[in-house]
């Protein structure tokens, strides 16, 4: 580590920046391939392959690994430059690099040899789950102790969300690992029943709230501003929505267990909250879209733009829908059918994936001592690919989840079941097909990017660029 | 009853569910008493270029909010959530499935009960009854024997002439209504030898390729080991017992020689579920007659 505090740390964020394509490309490729065993079973092969077990793979890769280390390499590239000094911590940085990559690897080897938790979006075992300890507690001392030293007063907006997901998430994941370990493969929950159950989905819920929101509004509100060329739309807007995110979030978890075991009060109390959480969710999408206005023009021909204020767009459409659908009387209808799957892809896909590579776009030239990317008319087609994968995605569970809900409550006149599974499996199968095309799309996306991002790495420089010295106050 | 071991957490859950939603509203009001300077920034700049505007929160998104508050406040004072209180309306999902159900079953009962006072032969030969019972099946029947009722491995096929606890309309009602546990003995203490004639026997009875010598030796140890005890001297089964014909052709596993050698070397374990207390009389007595007309009758 330089020892002038001159440079800014950008080798750990080039790290990261690859890596999340590297990794988003297997994560959805093991998504297409499960999409595809739905409409085609035979290509279930063998224990190994089998759906089972690559669904929890496809999980883990897009959440943690490509998600993961998308958050990693925009957070390390933000707090560095919105605190103007070198990242702080010494080994502990590339150790958060290398430990997460052995945990995405030891993820990939166990998942498929059905070593699993049985928690979802948990499954990992508990060794595991200590490495994951280990290295999210360096990520955060290095997150905060990079704050503590920084050489401007105020704290960035970005920087509390980064902060708040940290924190957030190594909170859900010792809560929810808790576990009695009988072997080195296996352990029991410390929890039982329905107590087990909150607890997975308050871990659950709040994995989205935290990893998968609050982290991804911590990138948009520093990209977004940047591409934009515009100062962000309203402080105090965000400062609303920042903590009124960051708390209701917390209760919205019993929303997954309605008409469960779970108590009535339980379950009502998840609703409310979820409710709640419409507005300030809806904060965040304000605040990015605002933040364009009077220079609306640039998104013509700016496919950076176009990723994240599509994006923002997608995270504002399904932080609608998610309230909705967390009504009890919605939710009775949605529950366990593919609306649920496509109100997550709307978004995964349209949120989390897009805001990341639009991102990971305006990283890729400035790691790489270039001013642009190689192509910029491929990040355009990208662009549009993956708009039309994600509503070919979105649409088609739409409409075969409300079908499934309504073939499985319908009922005849004797009060016998209309439709046996078996027939909502069948009815099923027209819109799977449309999902896998939609996947297959989007997959397509992340591989022009691989090969755009490759080009624009070609005899590129990665130096690292000197800290910039913080602006004087003029108020 | 309570959902809490004392009335301490009663009270902390209200408070704390109050407390909660309340803060969202003083964050909100607090927050938007601020100054505001719109189209001017609040005077900060980091890496060279990110300000933030001193804008207003927009109206409708702080009107969005509170709506949402006073929805939550409401819905707690209709509905279960504050801890013990129940809510004014009184509701709970339970309650809510049980009124559910006791409508449909008020509505279908007289339905049903005509066929219950009917002799089950009868009903299967009732056009009306049987799309009710090939309902019934298709929902509670087809996950273990198939949606064409002709079985699976270890899943008696419902269709053939073959019963392994009988085939007259009560047999079948007593299955369905009461359930049945088959139970082949772990055999392995024979020796694999043994076994090995066994299954050559076995396969010979309905006439498959097989060695005579172990067949010869098989038949013996068919007798010795005290097969017939289960499957009769002629090895045809009982029913009584559910220990299946042996001579006929059908099996319920497999008729190849590793399949045979495996259910004597570790025996079976087969169970029907009892459906009398989950479906009631009326619906185990549609579902009867219609696995009845399924069926090739009784040998």
């Amino acid at each position: 580590m330089s020892g002038t505090q001159t440079t800014y740390n950008d080798k750990v964020v080039r790290q990261f920046a690859v890596m999340t394509v590297i990794w988003g490309i297997v994560g959805m490729l093991v998504g297409v391939i499960i999409a595809a065993q739905l409409v085609w079973p035979e290509l279930n092969i063998g224990p190994w392959l089998h759906f089972g077990r690559l669904r929890p793979l496809h999980t883990n890769a897009v959440i943690f690994a490509f998600g993961g280390c998308a958050l990693f390499a925009t957070s390390y590239w933000i707090v560095q430059r919105t605190c103007h000094t070198r990242l702080w911590g010494g080994p502990l940085i590339p150790f958060t690099f290398w430990g997460w990559q052995l945990v995405i690897v030891l993820a990939a080897i166990t998942l498929p040899l059905g070593i699993t938790s049985g928690k979802e979006y948990a499954e990992l075992e508990w060794p595991i789950d200590i490495l994951i300890t280990l290295v999210w507690v360096s990520y955060a001392v290095v997150f905060i102790g990079t704050m503590a030293v920084r050489k401007v007063s105020h704290i960035y907006v970005a920087n509390w969300f980064f902060a708040a997901f940290i924190l957030a998430v190594a909170l859900l994941h010792l809560g929810n690992s808790a576990a009695l370990p009988v072997s080195l493969t296996k352990s029991y929950s410390a929890y039982a029943g329905v107590q087990d159950a909150m607890i997975q989905w308050w871990y659950g819920h709040n994995a989205v709230g935290f990893f998968l929101t609050a982290g991804f509004l911590g990138m948009m509100y520093y990209f977004v501003p940047k591409q934009a060329g515009r100062p962000v739309y309203s402080y105090r807007l965000s400062v609303v929505h920042f903590w009124a995110l960051i708390f209701t979030y917390m209760w919205a978890g019993p929303h997954h267990l309605h008409y469960t075991a779970l108590p009535d009060w339980t379950q009502s109390v998840g609703m409310v909250f979820s409710l709640i959480l419409l507005a300030p969710s809806w904060g965040g999408m304000i605040n990015g879209i605002m933040t364009l206005s009077g220079a609306w023009n640039k998104l013509r021909d700016d496919p950076i733009l176009k990723f994240l204020i599509t994006s923002l767009s997608f995270y504002g459409m399904s932080t609608f829908e998610g309230p909705m659908m967390s009504i009890k009387t919605v939710n009775a209808l949605s529950h366990y059918t593919d609306w649920t799957v496509g109100h997550v892809h709307s978004g995964a896909l349209g949120w989390v994936a897009m805001v990341s590579i639009g991102s990971i776009y305006y990283l890729l030239p400035r790691l790489f001592g270039k001013s642009e990317m190689y192509s910029t008319k491929l990040v355009t087609t990208h662009f549009w690919i993956a708009t039309i994968g994600t509503v070919l995605y979105i649409a088609s569970m739409w409409i075969a989840g409300v079908m499934q809900g309504l073939m499985w409550r319908a009922v005849n006149a004797d009060g016998t079941l209309a439709y046996s599974f078996v027939e909502a499996v069948k009815g099923s199968y027209p819109f799977w097909a449309i999902r896998v095309l939609g996947g297959v799309l989007f997959l397509t996306g992340m591989l022009i990017m691989a090969y755009n991002m490759f080009k624009t790495m070609a005899g590129g420089k990665t130096q690292d660029a000197p800290v910039i010295a913080p602006v004087a106050h003029h108020a | 009853m309570s959902d809490f071991v004392s009335d301490f957490w009663n009270l902390y859950v209200i408070v704390i569910v109050l407390g909660s939603i309340l803060a969202c509203a003083v964050l909100l009001i607090i927050q938007g008493k601020a100054t505001f300077t719109p189209g001017k920034t609040m005077g900060h700049v980091w890496d060279e270029s990110l300000e933030e505007y001193n804008n207003p929160m927009p109206k409708w998104w702080s009107w969005m909010f509170v709506i949402t508050v006073v929805f939550a406040l409401v819905y707690l004072a209709l509905y279960p959530g504050l801890g013990n209180f129940k809510g004014v309306l009184g509701w709970t999902s339970g309650g809510q499935h049980k009124d559910e159900v006791a409508k449909v079953d008020a509505t279908v009962k007289p339905l049903f009960d005509k066929y219950l006072a009917m002799d089950l032969k009868a009903v299967a030969a009732d056009k009306q009854a049987m799309d009710m019972g090939k309902r019934l099946y298709l929902t509670y029947c087809m996950q273990c024997h198939g949606a064409d009722a002709r079985g699976a491995k270890g899943f008696p096929n419902l269709t053939d002439a073959d019963w392994l606890y009988g085939g007259e309309p009560e047999q079948i009602k007593e299955s369905i209504a009461n359930g049945r546990q088959g139970m082949m003995p772990d055999h392995s203490g024979l020796g694999d030898d043994t076994i090995k004639d066994l299954a050559s026997f076995v396969r010979s009875l309905s006439g498959l390729p097989n060695d005579a010598v172990r067949t010869a030796k098989g038949k013996e140890a068919f007798t010795a080991s005290g097969c017939i005890g289960c499957h009769g001297p002629e090895a045809k089964g009982t029913q009584a017992l559910g220990a299946p014909n042996l001579t006929d052709k059908v099996w319920l596993y497999a008729s190849t020689e590793a399949t045979i050698i495996e259910t004597i070397t570790k025996g079976r374990q087969n169970k029907m579920p009892a459906w009398k207390e989950f479906l009631g009389d009326a619906k185990v007595h549609l579902l009867s007659a219609y696995v009845l007309s399924l069926g090739k009758g009784a040998k």
